[in-house]
């Protein structure tokens, strides 16, 4: 379980401090998929960035399985992102350098698995978003949507507690973002907490509860 | 300390950006760094290699491996014939060449002076009386012969002139030094030590890198010593060449124990060498460092710069790395890791260049400065320090551009954000 409480982000440009998260609450239960909906400029990928622990909230907390996240160091947020949490990058954000396979094993192996372990693990979490064929390309051969799945293989390889996706079909074409959502549904129907952000109305409605984000508020909450 | 994993996860993420790297970037890295290696160990080598060019050109040519030479209170050595026996009886010792010594002057162009109120061609030497064969077989003295022939031990009034004392070697116009004009292989010379005056043909003329062959005059011993009248065969210096591997001072030691030190003074090469030349041998040391230093200080900001246009280029990747969980510290070593790389590839081929190619090839080859036919002097143990001192500091400034990228927020960094 994810708590939100009352948490605030503002950004500080010289004078000028723009609040973009002005108090959000709310709690998304283990195995749920909420959607996070908004226009742009809603707040709705620094609400995420927030819950994922890649940035630090200005006030507020954010407690997951009852323990305060914001109390935690840089590095045990780290740690914590790598045990436990799964991120789906809008630009899918895979390392050039390395194949899917390898991009899929680094968080396993950073884990401490032994290098058979981990790559079997990344073998078989490429086979779940349906590349087995593709283990051994870069990321420069592989189009868009193959890019985006290795990046949810990734998020999903060491099984974490929740994923969080942010506009993941963003840069795809339908076909490829379908496909995306699917394998969505596929991991939330085996019981993975999912949080995404969309600006697509479509999508959203894989999400068993949509929040709509306006000017840095949730202004409402759709309960499917 | 970093742990097993991070060096486990730096090796794993420094490997691959390695591997896929673009090979050119790669290569050119390397060869910065092994310019970097060069500039370390070869630019100090070939200063350090100016004087002991000299220096071995005056113990091979010159001083040889042991030197007796007179007492401070004698102009001799007493009972020559005694020490040279006691030296021919050691099993150490190849060959030796005793000299007689004597200031003299040489003069030039007398014919053609037309008053005596003319001012004479004349020249201050060194002559010295030797048996030419055994000079030979010592100093190699016939391979300097750069104008007429090789003195043999049978010529008569026939000498060698050092080609310092010739003008057109050596055009120097100094109060304390003067030169012969116009003289040639074959021109004939007054030469006059203590009373004794006597022309003589000038049979060829020697040029070495070494003062004291360049500044000599040589004639055959026999004739030498009729000229001084030298009847007991005391002779003033007497250079020993000894048999490869043989120990100089052990075999000084003999000598002293037999003696000879009552007589003589017996010095091996090193303790022979005059004080200003190991003054000079520190002082391009010295310089030969200052420079390895500069060498460390472009290394570590060529390594630096690399490091951090690499890192910086790679600021979004760095924070895609932290944002799935990898440590930083993994992230460091990473970077600490392909300097080692760049370093370690760049000193391998620079060692391979060194010993392979460039010693040798300067070695069969030195270069002529005009005092001396330098070397590379690049001794293993001290190319092995500067290659140890490279890769500290490669590692130091691969590291700092790491930790400054690597610090950075990490949403900033995937963002690109400032």
């Amino acid at each position: 379980m994810i708590e939100v409480r009352n948490l605030k982000k503002s950004f500080k440009d010289g004078e000028n401090i723009t609040e973009v998260l002005k108090g959000i609450n709310f709690i998304a239960k283990s195995g749920e998929f909420v959607a996070i909906m908004g226009r742009s400029g809603a707040g709705k990928s620094t609400l995420l960035y927030q819950m994922s622990l890649l940035d630090e909230p200005t006030s507020g907390n954010v407690i997951i399985d009852e323990k305060d996240m914001t109390t935690l160091s840089i590095s045990k947020r780290t740690e914590y992102r790598l045990s436990d949490l799964g991120y789906v990058f809008q630009d899918y954000a895979l390392l050039p350098e390395m194949t899917a396979l390898e991009n899929v094993a680094l968080p396993l192996l950073m884990q401490g698995l032994k290098e058979k372990k981990a790559y079997k693990e990344a073998t078989e979490a490429l086979i779940k978003v349906g590349l087995e064929k593709r283990l051994n390309n870069l990321p420069s051969k592989l189009s868009g949507g193959e890019q985006q799945r290795v990046s949810i293989a990734r998020a999903i390889a060491h099984k974490p507690k929740i994923l969080f996706a942010d506009e993941p079909t963003a840069n795809l074409d339908n076909e490829s973002s379908k496909t995306i959502l699917e394998i969505f549904k596929e991991l939330h129907s085996g019981g993975q907490t999912i949080i995404m952000v969309t600006h697509e109305v479509e999508y959203s409605k894989f999400a068993e509860r949509v929040i709509h984000l306006d000017d840095g508020k949730i202004s409402s909450i759709d309960t499917r | 300390m970093p742990s097993f994993l991070n060096l486990r996860i730096g090796f794993f993420l420094a490997k691959r950006q390695i591997k896929r790297s673009n090979p050119w970037t790669t290569t050119l890295i390397i060869f910065v760094l092994f310019f970097t290696f060069l500039n370390l160990v070869v630019v100090s080598g070939i200063l350090i290699g100016l004087i002991q060019g000299a220096v071995d050109a005056v113990k091979l040519h010159y001083m040889s491996d042991i030197i007796i030479s007179n007492l401070s209170d004698k102009t001799y050595i007493e009972n020559s014939p005694e020490v040279i026996g006691i030296i021919k009886s050691l099993p150490q010792v190849d060959a030796l060449t005793a000299r007689y010594l004597q200031g003299g002057t040489v003069e030039a162009n007398y014919k053609t002076k037309i008053k005596d109120t003319d001012k004479s061609d004349v020249a201050n030497a060194s002559v010295a009386g030797i048996d030419p064969v055994a000079e030979d077989n010592v100093t190699n003295l016939s391979k300097f012969v750069v104008e007429g022939k090789y003195l043999e031990p049978g010529d008569y009034d026939q000498v060698l002139l050092g080609a310092y004392l010739d003008k057109k070697y050596m055009p120097v116009d100094s109060p304390g030094f003067s030169t012969l004009s116009n003289v040639f292989a074959g021109s004939k010379i007054r030469l006059k030590v203590g009373n004794v005056t006597r022309e003589v043909t000038i049979k060829g003329i020697v040029k070495a890198k070494v003062d004291e062959v360049s500044m000599r005059i040589y004639m055959p011993d026999a004739q030498f010593r009729s000229m001084i009248g030298r009847s007991d065969y005391n002779v003033s210096e007497i250079s020993i060449k000894l048999k490869p591997g043989a120990n100089p001072d052990l075999v000084r030691d003999i000598l002293k124990a037999d003696g000879v030190d009552k007589v003589a003074k017996v010095q091996t090469f090193n303790e022979g060498e005059p004080k200003f030349v190991k003054d000079m041998q520190n002082t391009f040391a010295l310089l030969g460092n200052i420079l390895s230093s500069i060498g460390l200080v472009v290394a570590s900001i060529t390594i630096f710069i690399v490091i951090f246009i690499n890192a910086i280029t790679r600021r979004k990747f760095i924070g895609i790395l932290k944002g799935i969980g990898i440590s930083e510290q993994a992230i460091e070593i990473s970077y600490v890791l392909q300097s080692f790389f760049y370093a370690f590839c760049g000193s391998v081929v620079g060692l391979m260049v060194l010993y392979a190619f460039l010693q040798p090839a300067i070695a069969a080859h030195p270069i002529d400065f005009p005092f001396s036919d330098g070397i590379l002097v690049a001794p293993i143990g001290g190319t092995m320090l500067r290659i140890g001192l490279l890769m500290v500091t490669t590692i130091i400034a691969g590291f700092i551009p790491a930790r400054l990228v690597v610090r950075k927020n990490t949403l900033d960094s995937i963002l690109g954000r400032n």
